[in-house]
């Protein structure tokens, strides 16, 4: 394994260790920091001194101008700097070589269940996150590859575009740094004095009045620390509420079965899959690994193992775009469906008025289904009924595929409830004024609780109110005491993976800030504020195997769970599950209230969580802010989607500011129209409009949460709908979406494929150009000769390569101003395409990075020889010959190159704290010149160190891009062209490969496999997909 | 210089009206440098013009303390008016040395008496040209890299790129022009020396007339210089342009790929530089009643020049669109139909109006005659030549191969600031010009009173 251990050389083995030089040299000064009236004194005489302290670097800097400004106001006009002592670094820290990275196994919490990471480390900065292929929910980038190479190669994992840009948070200036006690800093010491204070009351009543509020909890330490502070205050209540959550599949399962059990899916086994809303390949705690099964799954055309994929949706989601047949749809249509699909398969159920329209479509899916017994899957998303759960749950027992490609686990949080009732009955609590003390572990729930629950007027009436969290934010401004929580790069913890594996989320870096993690609270509720969580989650595992028996010493087990990311047999068995007796009855009453409520319902909102920012807790994050979100290519904003005839229906153009009332509260927010958004919904993606996210997050789109209510909080029937008659300017990277004609995205189908596998009928483009047909000598091209494809069948849109290149590369933020004026930074960017009827057409997503062209235009144009051809095929920019002409941007046919239109780096210089965060492997790039993709090359150079030193040559699988690593669908292949045995060799040399713009005689080195689609036959002459 | 045997020609206007000697022809045109008196007009227009400077000078320094983001430019319209205007002020300043070096070598006598200020307008359009490119780089504090100089780091420039050629070219031709523009100059500074009464202008002139006495020595070598650097400056006023053209050529944008551009600019050129000469000829003549030396048989004929270069022009929209269409080549096509039927489709049919529509106007005698007309027009061909640029430059640039990548082009108030700052430049160094230097050759005017009215003995000053 490439990755090291992470014991504690290097390491503090908890934020409490670091906490504790910092208070022993200085204490004297933080006891002064916390005098309100000496800080005003200081803040009257130093100004700009306190203003720095929200944009420090570290404690230490923090400690230093606190100390300076104390001094001075101490000692007006004698200036002197405080004693610091040097050392020497003459013992080197064991294992850190300056320039050598190490790589950390850690875990990530989100959506409810963990991800297993790698996380690249430079002198002890986390600058980079790759998946930890040992984990469950991660699939392995070049597994082949990799199986052939000996041990010490370093594998990766697939990430999405979340966890990649959750590296940048950690550097975030804006998080919280300190304590505050009603919005005024304040102190640890005086918080746990007051805590202490607080508790003494509680241990009279037993704790009747004490609530705690967390997310769901995933983390078994914290999960037994809650319930041994339940059993100290057994009056006490425990709440979770997360805005995403999966209240609906829970009920669901216990609709169908009875029990509280999750499903997770097997999509290698699956030839038929009919997604209801769900999108598999983008979302949930398995998705990378559904992505991957699916995608090797559509790759087998040749050995006749194509999937195919059925999509009924809602809204749009780029699982409906990889479908082979989608059909956009309102919710009850989605439901008669399903209904009318079950049916066919001799569920007993209550017929359901269905559109003739769709009638082939059921026809074809009945038929698909019935034919692939135990190799199908029917799942739908969470934003769906319980109801709608429990029939697809009953479906996929009436097609056996429970044990085969669908299995049931207890679920990965550690207590399971239904979040919305739990939400309410602390609402309905703290409106009673029942709740004395309440402990909101993470979240936002003055932000995202369900409208309806009031929960923000609530919290007022709450005396003692604590809310730990990584921003001061809207919960935070509410309750008494904020107190700033670590990132999980800078926290011990554990998670769970969505099938139970455990991991140990173990810091990259000490506390940047005076943050504590959710451990060390619940810690000191119990009465134990010093305790690390380091040693608490190591005694709760230490215990949890001592009560296990396991055979072996505890410390080896703890070491190898750590150094490999995923603890080795702590999957939840797979559950048997049977069909209650009474489902169909249930399913029958169901259907029958439906199709009451379907005759008043018009238009529906869908809230959506939105595809970067999820629920808003990512809102003060640049990538995620910047990144253009799937379809609409939309920044640093959200929108109403509606869908092409709606718009046309209302007179909507996209720009346009409506006002939409639902649950008795109007909002307005800019309409824009998607091709292929179903004209029953309006799409509303949650997380935006915040408040208090910080300096880039504030302000930034529009709150979609006020209309939200607990009760159908996915779906809200519209009051009224009103165009205000304002338009709104979107800051959007794509502007259009048709192909024009132009043979840019190739697509075909299965059939065609098979009827001709060496020169399939769609696969005509480029055939006029001959390569040899050149002016310019065609160079001699041996040794390495670097390439990549791009496989358009199996990429999904899913953002996670655009921000992975962006990490690697220090490809910086423009903000929205900037991205307004065409000037967004991305090396890599996922155009989108549309092609047939607007109200379904076909989308294709085409990645587009630099092709380093053989032929480059650019570099004959470049005055200055600043962009240049290298023997290996690369074309190279030379960033300090470049003079800026952007003669090299205009020549570009694939317009993949940037510039630097300003100085966009120049936060990196003067804050401190983001200066940690560039990767010291790349050149951060000045004002004034050009810059595009690599193919990172300083992966290849490494690698290439790496193999001179053995003396051999790179191995296939041995650089990988930063995009290829973050690629759950393998949709990136990169290597050497001239090893005929390299994945990207093959794929260069399989019949569906064809250059973009070939015409041109670039000879670009990035190709792309034409686009197969497996329709039904029943369908292929049908209205949906028009292939071209 | 000897005259012309000619086939005989109807009866024709003189180019000088009879009644002016040769003191008279030298009275008129140096009075307008030495009198003492600045004229009101004279002062205010300098005045305006200096604050348009005035703010170009600002503009500047925003862009280089802030970079080239305050301009509108960006991916995929990397070149936005910095180049549009450097293109248009290169062909403004194809004019001077098109009437001094080639209508010299053709014996277009009617050329003299607006060669000089032509040469000038020449070299203030090339220095405000030259500007552009400077300004434009995202690092112009590297602009000499385009140099071949012997660099420590041993790195050429590369010369495959046609802003290289572009660099050559247009610093060849600010060179030359200077030099045979001054070289025209010494006999009218010795002339200006000799009539100075204040001691400082007596010793300015006399500095820059390097000595020149007259003697007939002097006229030989002087019209052996003149008339090798007029060789030398004929292929420059073919070859900038053209240079110029390729870096659009040589590019593989749609609606810049086109073999036929360096005709084309070239001929754009002519057409606008005559249309700027006419522009300022008009008022000149108006302001310091020099309608003797310009009559309307000059105007008469520069309007005909510009009705000739203007149909090549018109030739050349035609051809561009025929190819675009017989290439087959879809984003070629779509390129002229972009320009016709986009979101600039207004500039591109403004284009057309100004410089094809209106301009056959020139085809009547009576257009040509009315001086408001001709003055009107050429500001309009002005107009339709750097909306040309913008088509060129811009239109084709905003919407190439992949359509994921359109993007439209707005210009900020930096771009205007700039724009409008070269423009109060070149009517600046004008103002200056007209007052510091004769705007009339008066030695070759004096040449053609002797050939006019047949006077048998000639006095050089």
């Amino acid at each position: 394994m490439g990755h090291c251990h992470g014991k504690s050389n290097g390491l503090p083995s908890s934020p409490e260790q670091c906490a504790a030089t910092g208070p022993r040299m200085w204490r004297s000064l933080e006891e002064l920091a916390g005098d309100e009236a000496l800080i005003k004194s200081i803040e009257g005489e130093f100004p700009s001194a306190i203003e720095q302290l929200t944009d420090l670097a570290s404690r230490r800097e923090f400690l230093r101008v606190m100390g300076a400004s104390l001094a001075l106001a101490g000692l007006s006009g004698c200036i002197r700097q405080p004693e610091e002592k040097i050392i020497p670094y003459a013992r080197a820290p064991e294992q850190i070589v300056p320039g050598k990275p190490l790589y950390y196994a850690t875990a990530m919490t989100h959506g409810g269940a963990g991800i297993g990471l790698l996380v690249e480390s430079h002198m002890g900065r986390p600058v980079k996150v790759e998946g930890n292929p040992l984990h469950p929910a991660v699939p392995e980038i070049m597994r082949a590859a990799n199986e052939r190479a000996p041990a010490s190669q370093m594998r990766f994992g697939a990430t999405d575009a979340i966890t990649q840009a959750s590296v940048l948070s950690l550097y975030d200036p804006d998080r919280s740094q300190t304590v505050l006690r009603s919005g005024q800093i304040d102190t640890w010491e005086s918080f746990f004095t007051q805590l202490r204070h607080q508790l003494e009351h509680f241990d009279a009543t037993r704790g009747r009045g004490l609530r705690l509020l967390t997310e769901t909890v995933v983390s078994p330490t914290l999960a037994d620390q809650i319930q041994q502070l339940l059993a100290k205050y057994p009056a006490a209540a425990w709440h979770q509420y997360e805005a995403i959550n999966d209240d609906n599949a829970l009920l669901g399962a216990r609709m169908a079965f009875g029990a509280d059990v999750s499903p997770t899916y097997d999509f290698a086994k699956a030839e038929v899959i009919l997604s209801l809303d769900d999108d598999f390949l983008g979302d949930g705690p398995m998705h990378l690994v559904y992505a991957r099964q699916y995608a090797e799954r559509r790759r087998q055309a040749a050995e006749g193992r194509m999937n195919r994929l059925y999509v009924v949706e809602t809204s749009r989601t780029p699982t409906g775009a990889a479908a082979d047949h989608r059909l956009p749809a309102g919710e009850h249509e989605l439901i008669s469906l399903l209904v009318a699909v079950a049916r066919g398969l001799k569920l007993d159920l209550p017929e359901t008025s269905l559109p003739a329209v769709q009638q082939p479509w059921v026809d074809a899916i009945v038929d698909d289904l019935g034919k692939a017994r135990g190799r199908s899957i029917v799942l739908v998303g969470r934003n769906q009924p319980a109801f709608v759960h429990a029939l697809a749950d009953n479906l996929n027992a009436v097609l056996g595929n429970i044990g085969q490609t669908v299995s049931f686990r207890r679920p990965a949080a550690a207590r399971v409830e239904v979040q919305q009732d739990s939400m309410r009955e602390l609402a309905r609590a703290m409106g009673a004024g029942e709740v004395e003390a309440l402990i909101v572990l993470g979240g936002n729930p003055a932000y995202n609780a369900p409208a309806d629950t009031k929960f923000a007027d609530s919290l007022n009436k709450v005396r003692f109110s604590v809310h730990l969290s990584e921003y001061a934010d809207e919960t935070s401004a509410l309750c008494t005491w904020h107190i700033p929580q670590s990132h999980y790069l800078e926290s011990w913890g554990d998670t769970r993976a969505a099938d139970g594996t455990v991991s140990i989320i173990q810091p990259l870096i000490s506390p940047l800030y005076e943050s504590k993690t959710a451990h060390d609270v619940v810690a000191a509720l119990m009465g134990n504020p010093d305790a690390a969580s380091h040693d608490i989650v190591f005694e709760y595992w230490r215990r949890q195997h001592e009560a296990a028996k396991t055979a072996g010493a505890f410390d080896a087990v703890w070491q190898k769970t750590l150094h490999d990311g995923a603890g080795a047999k702590t999957a939840a068995p797979v559950k048997n599950v049977s069909i209650a007796n009474n489902l169909a009855a249930v399913l029958t009453v169901a259907l029958v209230r439906e199709a009451g409520a379907n005759q008043s319902t018009n238009v529906q909102l869908v809230f959506r969580p939105d595809p970067s920012l999820w629920d808003g807790r990512y809102a003060n994050n640049g990538w995620l802010q910047e990144l253009p979100k799937p379809f609409t290519k939309l920044t640093w904003d959200n929108a109403a989607l509606v869908g092409p005839d709606f718009a046309s229906e209302q007179k909507i153009s996209t720009g346009d500011v409506i006002e939409l009332k639902a649950n008795g509260i109007a909002i307005e927010i800019a309409a824009f129209v998607v091709p292929g958004h179903p004209s029953q919904t309006i799409t509303l993606h949650l997380g935006h409009g915040r408040e208090r996210a910080g300096r880039i997050g504030n302000r930034v789109g529009v709150d979609v949460y006020p209309l939200r209510a607990s009760t159908g909080n996915w779906f809200a029937p519209i009051e009224s709908i009103r165009n205000t008659g304002r338009s709104y300017t979107f800051a959007t990277t794509q502007h259009h979406h048709l192909l024009e004609g132009r043979e840019l995205v190739v697509a075909g189908t299965l059939d065609q494929l098979q009827a001709n596998p060496d020169r399939p009928a769609f696969m005509h483009v480029g055939e006029e150009a001959n390569p040899r047909d050149s002016l310019f000598p065609i160079w001699k091209q041996d040794g390495y000769q670097w390439g990549m494809v791009v496989d358009q069948s199996s990429c999904t849109g899913c953002n996670a390569c655009v921000v992975a290149c962006q990490a690697e590369n220090n490809v910086p933020v423009v903000g929205r101003d900037e991205v307004l004026r065409g000037r967004e930074m991305h090396w890599l960017r996922i155009d989108n395409y549309y092609d047939g009827e607007p109200s379904n057409p076909a989308t294709y997503h085409q990645p587009m990075l630099c092709m380093h062209c053989e032929k480059a235009p650019c570099e004959i144009v470049c005055p200055v020889a600043a962009t240049t051809h290298s023997a290996e095929g690369l074309n190279e920019m030379t960033y300090n010959r470049c003079v800026g002409t952007r003669y090299c941007s205009n020549n570009c046919p694939y317009k993949v190159r940037r510039f630097n239109f300003f100085d966009f780096n120049a936060e990196l210089r003067h804050n401190p704290t983001m200066q940690l965060r560039p990767n010291p492997d790349v050149t951060v790039r000045s004002r004034g010149v050009m810059e595009k993709c690599t193919y990172c090359v300083q992966r290849i150079n490494k690698a290439r160190i790496e193999s001179e030193k053995d003396g051999r040559s790179i191995r296939d699988g041995e650089v990988v891009t930063a995009c290829q690593a973050a690629c759950a669908t393998e949709a990136l292949t990169f290597g050497n062209l001239n090893d005929r045995s390299s994945a990207v060799a093959k794929s260069a040399a399989s019949k569906l490969n064809y250059p973009v713009l070939g015409e041109l005689n670039t000879r670009p080195r990035t190709t792309y496999l034409a686009v197969v689609k497996n329709p039904h036959p029943l369908l292929a002459k049908a209205t949906d997909h028009g292939v071209s | 210089m000897a005259s012309v045997e000619r086939p005989k020609l109807p009866e024709r206007e003189h180019l000088l009206p009879r009644g002016h000697t040769i003191a008279s022809v030298s009275d008129k045109i140096s009075s307008i440098v030495l009198a003492r008196q600045l004229k009101y007009g004279w002062v205010l227009g300098l005045m305006v013009s200096f604050v348009l400077v005035m703010g170009l000078f600002f503009a500047i320094g925003c862009l280089f303390a802030r970079g080239i983001g305050i301009w509108g430019v960006n991916v995929p319209v990397a070149w936005g008016f910095a180049i549009v205007n450097f293109v248009w002020w290169i062909g403004i300043g194809h004019a001077g040395t098109l009437i001094s070096a080639i209508l010299l070598l053709l014996r277009q006598e009617w050329r003299t008496s607006i060669n000089r200020f032509a040469e000038a307008m020449t070299l203030i359009a090339v220095a405000c040209a030259g500007l552009f490119p400077i300004l434009h780089l995202g690092r112009p504090q590297y602009f000499y890299w385009l140099a071949p100089y012997p660099s420590t780091m041993g790195v050429w420039p590369q010369f495959r790129s046609p802003l290289i050629w572009d660099f050559f070219a247009v610093s060849t031709y600010a060179t030359v022009s200077l030099l045979f523009w001054y070289i025209g100059l010494i006999p009218d500074l010795a002339t200006l020396r000799d009539r100075a009464k204040r001691p400082f202008a007596q010793i300015a002139y006399g500095f820059l007339a390097m000595g020149w006495r007259g003697s007939a020595r002097h006229w030989r070598r002087y019209q052996d210089a003149y008339l090798l650097m007029a060789a030398l400056a004929t292929p420059l006023v073919v070859s900038v342009h053209s240079v110029v053209s390729f870096d659009f050529a040589v590019a593989i944008v749609p609606g810049w790929h086109s073999t036929v551009f360096p005709p084309y600019f070239v001929a754009g050129a002519i057409y606008s530089g005559f249309a700027m000469v006419l522009t300022i000829a008009i008022p000149l003549r108006a302001a310091y009643g020099l309608r003797d030396f310009i009559t309307d048989r000059h105007l008469e004929n520069m309007a005909k020049v510009m009705l000739a270069s203007g149909l090549v022009v018109a030739y050349g929209y035609a051809t561009e669109t025929f190819t675009a269409w017989y290439s087959g080549h879809e984003p070629e096509w779509f390129s002229i139909v972009n320009r016709a039927t986009g979101p600039y489709a207004f500039f591109y049919w403004l284009l057309l109006l100004s410089n094809i529509a209106i301009p056959q106007l020139l085809w009547f005698q009576t257009t040509r005659r009315n001086v408001y007309a001709l003055f009107a027009m050429a500001l309009v061909i002005n107009l339709g030549m750097w909306l040309e640029r913008f088509v060129i430059v811009v239109v084709s640039l905003h919407r190439d191969y992949l359509p994921s990548s359109w993007g439209m082009y707005v210009p900020t108030r930096w771009d205007w600031f700039t724009f409008l700052g070269t423009i109060g430049l070149f009517t600046a160094l004008m103002f200056l010009f007209i007052r510091l230097l004769p705007v009339i050759s008066i030695f070759e005017m004096r040449e053609m009173v002797e050939q006019s009215q047949d006077e048998s003995h000639v006095d050089h000053a």
